[in-house]
């Protein structure tokens, strides 16, 4: 069942082009997949570590404009990717050792506040960033001589990009770090007790989720080509969390629901509603009502119910009118 | 052999001080309870010992080991263990997963970002063997939410016996048993081999004073009367503590 709907899943992603009517779609179905990897490395922190971080976006933002700054310098494409993804996990320890010096409210401000600190940088430093009016990419890498430039060849290089992580993620989270790495979300005090370096198992969860929100960045700039300070701002962190939370956190499915459903509601709901802002608000709403752990794992809750109910049928009561 | 030594340990609050002036020495192998009224400061000595909270004054030494600056996480791979009065393990995991993070809490597999954690013979039969040993073997894959509380109590001390501790913390092992559940625990303490060092904190008096060896009385953060059990027993600041003058 369970391997079926994979390989379902699978198919119909692999035919996105085919089966998605122009460039427009298959566009926004890139766009699915980048904010999916966005969002799986901050469900790291978020869902697996129980740290929730507003500065998420800062760390994306870092990556993209170290490989638009590289490659701007003249570097190569693989130079500027590998460099700006070092910078990004350089970026993540300085955010984590400033950060994880508290946990809860004080982890989300700490954060927050560096998330702006990066987003000033971005719009104030201006001979390095060209402040608001961000900076242009010259064009696409063709890895192996494969061009990227039109729609569908850059979704297979995201959707190639995206399953790698997801077999990351999946991995990680099954692992023995993983699992140490959740009881210390869920006891943190326990877990010193038994032996574990709390501080170094979420410092390392932290370097793991920039890693892939550098990718997340990287691919980011490729796609538009250009990036500016807006792709930093406190409302992409906020999104992102967004996407963790009302896709289900700590589960590998949920983020990728969830930047499904913020993506597909701004780009496609935006072209029918004007306050499309309200509707997804609206969205979120019934989701925190009716499935509060989050929309994977609550439908999950819901079918399973109402299998069962299904399949019992209901026994005749006595004594009814 | 002394397996622990306080030796002049005091802790303050802000003005309270908790812990005055305790000195204590526990010989290896001995089962060692300390009783007094609440507030008296019994759990925060053995926050003092585990490591969770750090002496203003004076020092504490494991088995010949001056301990009192190395973080709590490293005194667990010194052969330290500890329950808590009130249980903190993982409610949505099975038995077998609690048991198996105690036992990893030691084991350098726990950096391992790969290998399955739920697939890991080794951990797997270890825990296995640990819940057989506390008669919990048939519900190692029910999550800990649904036991009961005595059964909780039991997994948590088999959480501390698994890690082969030389000095183990209990924290009121019996509080809020049922007399049933209260015999198991006791059994299972009663099982523990004397390489490991026992030092309890109890109120039920029944059940604890035959388990030890030597009991020290603490009355504001001071330990007043320490001797075997008659001579506490017959002690007549005991009496006072408990009975008023």
């Amino acid at each position: 069942m369970r391997r079926a709907a994979l390989s379902l899943a699978l198919v119909l992603l692999a035919t996105v082009p085919a089966w998605v009517g122009g460039s427009y779609y298959v566009n926004i179905v890139s766009q699915v997949l980048i904010s999916a990897i966005f969002a799986l490395s901050l469900n790291v922190i978020v869902g697996y570590a129980g740290l929730i971080s507003l500065g998420q976006a800062g760390l994306f933002g870092v990556a993209a404009y170290g490989a638009a700054i590289l490659l701007g310098a003249g570097a190569g494409h693989s130079v500027a990717v590998l460099g700006a993804l070092v910078l990004t996990v350089a970026a993540s320890a300085l955010f984590a050792v400033l950060s994880l010096r508290t946990t809860g409210i004080g982890f989300i401000m700490i954060t927050l506040a560096l998330g702006q600190i990066l987003w000033g940088l971005a719009y104030r430093w201006i001979s390095l960033t060209n402040g608001d009016n961000g900076i242009t990419g010259a064009a696409r890498p063709a890895p192996f001589g494969l061009s990227l430039a039109s729609a569908p060849s850059f979704y297979y290089a995201t959707l190639l990009v995206f399953l790698a992580t997801l077999a990351a993620m999946s991995i990680f989270a099954r692992s023995a770090f993983g699992a140490a790495l959740r009881g210390t979300r869920d006891q943190p005090r326990r877990m010193t007790a038994l032996g574990y370096d709390v501080w170094m198992i979420r410092f390392l969860a932290c370097l793991f989720s920039g890693f892939w929100s550098g990718v997340a960045g990287i691919l980011f700039f490729y796609y538009n080509l250009f990036i500016s300070p807006h792709a930093l701002a406190l409302s992409a962190s906020a999104e992102a969390l967004l996407m963790v939370i009302s896709g289900g956190a700590g589960t590998l499915m949920g983020p990728v629901a969830g930047a499904a459903l913020v993506v597909a509601m701004k780009s496609i709901a935006s072209a029918y509603i004007e306050r499309w802002n309200l509707a997804l608000g609206a969205v979120f709403v019934l989701i925190v009502l009716f499935m509060p752990e989050g929309f994977v794992p609550g439908s999950a809750r819901l079918l399973r119910r109402g299998w069962s109910a299904l399949r019992r049928p209901e026994r005749p009561v006595e004594g009814r009118p | 052999m002394t397996a622990l030594e306080l030796k002049g340990i005091e802790k303050a609050f802000g003005g309270l001080r908790v812990t005055r002036h305790v000195d204590l020495a526990v010989e290896a192998g001995e089962r060692r309870l300390i009783i007094g009224p609440n507030g008296a400061g019994k759990t925060t000595l053995f926050n003092l010992i585990a490591g969770e909270l750090r002496a203003d004054r004076g020092s504490v030494v494991l088995f010949g080991e001056d301990i009192t600056r190395v973080p709590s996480r490293r005194r667990a791979h010194l052969g330290l263990a500890r329950t808590y009065q009130i249980i903190t393990l993982f409610p949505k995991d099975t038995l077998l997963h609690n048991v198996m993070l105690a036992l990893m809490g030691l084991s350098p597999r726990r950096w391992n970002p790969w290998a399955r954690f739920d697939r890991d013979r080794t951990l797997v039969e270890a825990a296995r063997a640990c819940l057989a040993e506390i008669g919990l073997a048939h519900l190692s894959a029910r999550p800990l939410a649904q036991t009961s509380y005595g059964e909780r109590r039991r997994v948590e001390i088999a959480m501390a016996l698994a890690q082969r501790p030389r000095l183990l913390l209990l924290d009121e092992p019996f509080a809020g048993l049922s007399i049933d559940e209260r015999r198991e625990v006791r059994q299972l303490l009663l099982a523990i081999p004397r390489s490991t060092t026992v030092v309890m904190i109890e109120h039920d008096m029944d059940v604890a004073l035959d388990f030890a060896d030597r009991i020290a009385v603490m009355h504001f953060g001071e330990v007043v009367v320490e001797g075997t059990r008659a001579e506490v027993v017959a002690h007549p600041r005991t009496r006072e503590i408990y009975l008023g003058p």
